[in-house]
This record gives structure tokens, C-alpha cells and sequence, in this order.
């Protein structure tokens, strides 16, 4: 679980066998996902107009989306107006030159960052590693993964899959490799563990003099920035350093500072069930004599515009990255979040990076089918997002290819590979059931030669029938008693 | 008041037992039932899997055998919810391809008309005591599509509730997946299998003799995890407990 990079993931089944088979990565995750969510659901009863909300989260993203143009546009000026600069990344490789160029230019080789997708989603750390300099992650969680060498798991508790004995072993270990050791006879009570991080981390505070933060949210009308967090440790990035880059999707957008008043509310409850973020900080350009003297607004689309140009995909784009359907996840509690192979796991991980990326990798062709089709992520979307109407359109375009837009340009794609078996038999069992006397005539056979069936399956089906016997096959098919019964009219027959 | 059958390819080839179930009952309860012999499969497997132009025709042909019907019993929540919840889509999205309103308007009259089995007991036909006798301890497992796309809520907890002799036991995590999920379960058979695994566990705290649920293919999932696992637990359908009686359990 090393490098930090999703670079070349197996494909989900096989990614997810290890964590199954992980009893101490299966309890951890189940203790965290269980508890959030019985708090959640509290947190969201509480409030008596939830579902108007709902709808208007998804009404105020989904105009947003429609006139994305003119909101990014409005936003530039916004921003330029406020002394800030906007610079347009259309990949990743795009946007972490643009960073890596400005921090060069402010001669550092040390940044301090804010906990932010988009930066992870592009590789950021490991771009500015490559160009010698040295990002720290000061949010809590993702210190422990950056000081485990690990990879996040969870979009908000990236950290989730290590209880408090591994942390404490991390912190140990690896923080001397970093700057502030930690204490000696360092324990594993949360507090000390808060303790400790909060010392390791306040000397970078104070010496970095470049800060480097995502947004959750834009507002066009003013060019500000929105951060909601938890522990504190974002605002410091935000107003210690001189120099502040902060990387942002440019689906992040609301046309006005009104429209966060619903995301204010549906966020802190659908993720930290909480009523309230603990710190909710907003940043519009530069300030004199007050917080970073220079500020860059760097908008990455690395594939947001060609899923915008898929009208049952698009809603994906619709997400406030509050992790509510990871928690409620049955796949997502037994898989763990790296089987996802991507920055963004469980139910949302599996519609957005195969949108994002392509379907053509391995890991990508394999998402769409990491669900049970439950439901219960659509249930607790706090912007409706239609996850497994996704999902099912996904596995569309893996298995019967079609077209779809990469990087700006319509392509046709061919059906993934490995499914060719798959097809023969939908097409088989589709001939079937357009034919009820060939299905009757199977069912006979069936029924004919039950004795002689295995209670174990050959090919695809052995995995099943390993964990769950096989049902017998009845003496008699249903319509062959109706008929004998004489359309069943006495039924006691 | 006469209903068409839809009892699923899979009840119909491995299940026939919950068909003969829910004939009795419905008899009993003076409900004339028919079972159309051309009827087939939703298309629901075929849908789920990714491969939606094929199960096109699959819906046209439900539609063809069931139109005429005045209502339309199922006892599976998953393909209840494929005809009232997705048939309705496929119709959308036939007229967003530029294909026109033609299969909107065939499968149209389907849909409204398409129950499960516990839904037309008791918002049709308004009975929650169906007479039933069934001397055991039962714990009730909501399925997914039962549960989140067809909202059937407490009707059948309260149709075991009025069961004489039935013994209710709360399953905790009752609205969590047992792992089914058609393909998925082949797909991803080592989540899927921890599911099921779990949902057993929880079911065996109980200390119920019986697992039901109103789904066949969830318990088929269910029951195979069971007999893997040894445990003394049977999966039964709603159906067959319902159209139970005390006189044949005394016979
Ligand atoms: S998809 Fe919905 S529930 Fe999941 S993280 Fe995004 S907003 Fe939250």
C-alpha cells in the first residue's frame, strides 16, 4: 500500500479480495461507516425541510452545470477584479506545471497544504517532489496517509482504514523523517495523537510561506472561495503563508453567495453529521496587509467538460464531495476505499473516475459493476445524484461500447474486452425469453436432469457457488403444474 | 376481480412452490387468478448488466402478454420495481434517442397496473389479516428494491404481524444488502459473499427459525450463504407463510 499513487490498479474485484480478507481493515471500516451513519441520519431527521433542500442543491447545481460557461467566465473577472489570478488547466499534467511554475517562481521548496481532492486527483505532490519541492499535508487525516506512504481511502476521513494503534506507529515512526519527531511514550489516546500532530505541524505553519488549498465552493458573483473543515488546520494555510494556489474543479462553481446557504446546511449534516461546520473560511482575492499577498486560482477540467456532455452522467458532476454515500455503502465497508483506484471512492468513485478517465483501463471498465445496485447512496445524495441509474448506463457503454466525448471530441468506443462470453449468454437467455417454448423446453431439461446437477459451478460461476450452495431444480417448472392443474382453478391441487 | 400472475423466470424455473403460495392465497381471498403461459422475464438482469437495448423487446413482450390485464401480481420486489420503476425509463430514453413515443406508449399501460405481492394485499384488496396460521419464529428481511425503489414500507411486517401462531423478530441492519445484486454477486463474489455472510449473521441473532423476505432471489443468495455456513436458519418466501393455513399445518 505504498507510493500513493493509483497508478495502475488491478481491477475492483480483484483489488477488493485482499481488503474482504483483511479482518482488521474490515473492522475498522465498519466501525467508521456505522457510526457516521446512525449519526447522519439523526443530523438530517432533525431538519423538517430536508428533502427542499435536496432538490434545491440538485436544482442550483444543475443550472450552474447548463451555464457553466458564463459562470467561469464571471468568475475570472470576479477574481481578477479582486487582485487574484486565474489560470485554466485543461488536464492534470497542465495544472501541476502551472503550480510547480509558481512556486519556483516564489523561490520556495516547501508549500503547506490544505487537504483537496482536485491536487490528489492530479498527482500534485508527487509533480512538485519530482521538481524538489516538499508539500506537507496538515489536514489530520492526511498526514497520517502522507506520513504512511499510504494512499486516502475516504474523501473525508482519508485516513479511515487505520484505528488508533496503527496511527500512533505511523507518527512515531516517520514524523523525525519529516521535521518534529514525535514525543517520547507517545500513547494512542486521541488526544495525545491530536497533540502531537498539532506540534509537528505549527513549525511548518509558521515557516511556509506558500500555501497550497482546493475549495469546496466558488461563488461567481464575487470571485470568493469557500473552505469548510473541521479541524482548523486549513484556515492556517489559507492566511499564514504569502503565496496562496488554491487548485479547484471547475465544477465547483454557484452562481452567488446565496445559493451556499443550502450547501451550508446539506454538507456538515450528509458528512460529519454535523449541524454546522466547525470552520467555514472564504477568501476573495488579495487583502492588503492581510493574508496572502499574491493569490492564484488554478480551474482544472482534466475531463469535467466531456462528462458534462453526458446527459445521464453529468449529475455526477452535481457532487459536494460529502462522503455520505461512502458511508452508507455496503461494497465500500467490505471493498475499503483503494480498491476504487482513485482519489474518489465508494458509490461516487465509481460513476465519476470512469467518467473522468475513460473506461477503457482496467480498473475504469470494472467500477461501473463494483455496486449491488442497493440504492442506498441515491437515498442519502444530498444532491439526488441518481447513483445507480449511473452506474447502469456506465456498464452500457462497457459492454456495448458507443459514443461518448474525450477531450472535447466525440469518439466511438468499442465494447470492453472480457465480455464477449457475458454477451453471448444475454443474447441466448434475450432468445430465450422471446421464445416461451424454447424456455419451457429448457426448464424441462432442467427439471429432468436435476439429479445430475452439480452443486458447484464451472467458469465464471465458481466463485459463487463457493460461499452459496446452489438451489435444487424443482421435479416440476411453475407452468407446467398451472397447465396440469387446468390453469390452477383448483388451486389446493 | 380477476389479476394476471407475474411470477419471474426465476420463481417459475426454481421456485415453484411461491407460485402454487401465492395462487392459494389469492384463491382463498376470492381473487381470480390467471398465469398468461407466453409470459417470460422482465429483462431485468439483462437491463442491470448494461445490456438495456436488449431487454427492450423483453419489455415490449411483458407488455403484449400482461396489457389486458386488469391488475398484474408479482412476488418479487426487483422485477416489480424493473416494470414500474424502469420500464418508464427505457420509454425516456427510446424518445431522447430520437426513436420516437412508440415504446413509451406500449409499456405505459403496464406500469400502473404492476404489483408486488404485498402491495396489492394490502393497498388493493385492503387486508392485512389473510387468514394465515404459521406456528414459527420469523425475521423479515426488506430487500433493496422492496424497500428503497418500491417504498413498500411496514406491509409486510404488518401482513406477518396478523399471522396467528408467528412469532416477529427485529433483524438488525434489516435495510442493508444481503449481497445479491443479480451479476454482481458473480462479478464481485467476494463482497458480495461477505454481504451475505453478514446479513446470516444478523439474521441467526435473532434466534429466528425462519428468514423471509419477499424476494426469491435475494433468498436464494441468502439461503445459499446459509447452507454454506451450517446454520439451522431457513429462508422462506412471505408468500408461502402467508398462504399458510392451520388446518393443513394440522392435517
Ligand atoms: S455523490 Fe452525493 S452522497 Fe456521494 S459524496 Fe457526492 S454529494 Fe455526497
Amino acid at each position: 500500500m505504498s507510493g500513493g499513487t493509483f497508478v495502475g490498479m488491478p481491477s475492483f474485484p480483484k483489488a477488493a479480495h485482499e481488503a474482504v480478507h483483511n479482518q482488521t481493515l474490515r473492522g475498522n471500516l465498519r466501525h467508521a461507516t456505522h457510526t457516521i451513519r446512525a449519526k447522519r441520519a439523526n443530523a438530517v431527521a432533525e431538519v423538517s425541510d430536508w428533502a427542499e433542500l435536496r432538490e434545491a442543491g440538485k436544482q442550483i447545481k444543475d443550472h450552474t452545470l447548463r451555464h457553466l460557461d458564463r459562470y467561469l467566465v464571471q468568475l475570472e473577472e470576479s477574481v481578477t477584479a479582486a487582485g487574484g489570478t486565474v489560470h485554466w488547466a485543461a488536464d492534470a499534467d497542465e495544472a501541476n506545471r502551472i503550480v510547480t511554475y509558481l512556486v519556483k517562481a516564489t523561490g520556495e521548496s516547501e508549500v503547506v497544504k490544505v487537504k483537496s481532492m482536485a491536487t490528489q486527483e492530479i498527482g500534485l505532490n508527487e509533480a512538485l517532489e519530482a521538481e524538489g519541492i516538499n508539500a506537507y499535508e496538515t489536514d489530520l487525516a492526511e498526514l497520517i496517509v502522507q506520513l504512511g506512504k499510504d494512499r486516502p481511502s475516504h474523501i473525508l476521513v482519508p485516513a479511515i482504514h487505520r484505528n488508533r494503534g496503527e496511527i500512533r506507529d505511523i507518527f512515531a515512526r516517520e514524523m523525525s523523517e519529516w521535521g518534529r519527531p514525535a514525543p517520547e511514550g507517545l500513547t494512542d489516546t486521541p488526544a495525545e495523537l491530536a497533540e502531537a500532530a498539532r506540534v509537528h505541524l505549527r513549525e511548518k505553519f509558521l515557516r511556509a510561506k506558500v500555501g497550497v488549498s482546493g475549495a469546496n465552493f466558488m461563488v461567481a458573483e464575487t470571485g470568493t472561495l469557500v473552505v469548510v473543515e473541521s479541524e482548523g488546520n486549513g484556515r492556517m494555510c489559507l492566511t499564514l503563508p504569502e503565496t496562496l494556489i488554491s487548485v479547484v474543479g471547475i465544477e465547483k462553481i454557484v452562481p452567488t453567495w446565496q445559493d451556499l446557504e443550502v450547501f451550508l446546511q446539506t454538507l456538515p449534516r450528509s458528512s460529519t453529521a454535523e449541524r454546522m461546520n466547525p470552520y467555514t473560511s472564504t477568501w476573495t482575492g488579495t487583502t492588503d496587509e492581510d493574508g496572502p499577498q499574491t493569490f492564484h486560482l488554478v480551474l482544472i477540467d482534466n475531463g469535467r467538460t466531456d462528462t458534462l456532455a453526458d446527459e445521464v452522467g453529468r449529475q455526477a458532476l452535481r457532487c459536494i464531495r460529502c462522503s455520505a454515500c461512502l458511508n452508507v455503502c455496503p461494497v465500500y465497508e467490505r471493498a475499503g476505499g483503494h480498491a476504487y483506484g482513485s482519489v474518489y471512492p465508494g458509490p461516487i468513485g465509481a460513476i465519476l473516475s470512469p467518467q473522468l478517465r475513460g473506461t477503457q483501463s482496467e480498473i475504469d471498465a470494472s467500477l461501473p459493476y463494483a455496486s449491488s445496485l442497493c440504492g442506498a447512496c441515491y437515498d442519502v445524495c444530498p444532491v439526488a445524484i441518481d447513483i445507480p441509474e449511473v452506474l447502469v448506463h456506465l456498464r452500457e457503454r462497457v459492454v456495448e461500447g458507443g459514443v461518448v466525448t474525450r477531450d472535447g471530441a466525440k469518439v466511438v468506443l468499442k465494447p470492453a474486452k472480457g465480455h464477449a462470453a457475458e454477451r453471448a449468454a444475454m443474447r441466448a437467455a434475450r432468445w430465450a425469453f422471446g421464445h416461451p417454448g424454447a424456455l419451457r423446453t429448457g426448464q424441462r431439461f432442467a427439471s429432468r436432469t436435476r439429479r445430475f446437477h452439480p452443486r458447484t459451478l464451472p467458469g465464471p460461476g465458481k466463485a459463487w457457488s463457493e460461499t452459496r450452495a446452489l438451489p435444487a431444480v424443482p421435479a416440476e417448472p411453475f407452468r407446467d403444474w398451472w397447465q396440469r392443474t387446468h390453469g390452477g382453478k383448483d388451486a389446493s391441487k | 376481480m380477476r389479476v394476471a400472475l407475474f411470477l419471474t423466470c426465476v420463481n417459475d424455473t426454481l421456485y415453484p412452490d411461491t407460485g402454487r403460495a401465492v395462487v392459494k392465497l389469492l384463491t382463498r381471498l376470492g381473487v381470480d387468478v390467471d398465469f398468461p403461459m407466453a409470459q417470460t422475464c422482465c429483462g431485468q438482469a439483462h437491463y442491470n448488466t448494461g445490456y438495456r437495448h436488449q431487454a427492450e423487446p423483453m419489455a415490449r413482450h411483458f407488455s403484449d402478454v400482461f396489457g389486458g390485464y386488469e391488475a398484474i401480481v408479482t412476488p418479487s420486489g426487483s422485477c416489480g420495481a424493473m416494470v414500474r420503476e424502469l420500464y418508464p425509463r427505457m420509454g425516456e430514453r427510446a424518445r431522447a434517442e430520437g426513436r420516437g413515443d412508440t415504446l413509451a406508449a406500449t409499456l405505459a399501460p403496464v406500469v400502473p397496473k404492476t404489483y408486488e405481492l404485498t402491495e396489492f394485499l394490502v393497498d388493493v384488496l385492503g387486508v392485512t389479516d389473510v387468514g394465515a396460521y404459521y406456528p414459527h419464529t420469523v425475521t423479515y428481511h426488506p430487500t433493496c428494491h422492496g424497500l428503497r425503489s418500491l417504498g413498500l414500507g411496514d406491509r409486510p411486517r404488518r401482513l406477518l404481524q396478523s399471522v396467528k401462531g408467528l412469532e416477529l423478530k427485529e433483524l438488525p441492519g434489516a435495510d442493508e444488502c444481503c449481497g445479491f445484486g443479480g451479476t454482481f454477486a458473480v462479478k464481485n463474489s467476494d463482497v458480495s459473499a461477505a454481504m451475505g455472510a453478514d446479513k446470516v449473521r444478523n439474521a441467526e441473532s435473532t434466534g429466528a427459525d425462519v428468514l423471509c423476505a419477499a424476494d426469491n432471489s435475494c433468498l436464494m443468495h441468502i439461503g445459499g450463504t446459509m447452507t454454506r455456513l451450517r446454520t439451522d436458519m431457513r429462508p422462506v418466501h412471505i408468500a408461502e407463510i402467508l398462504a399458510s393455513t392451520e388446518e393443513e399445518t394440522h392435517a
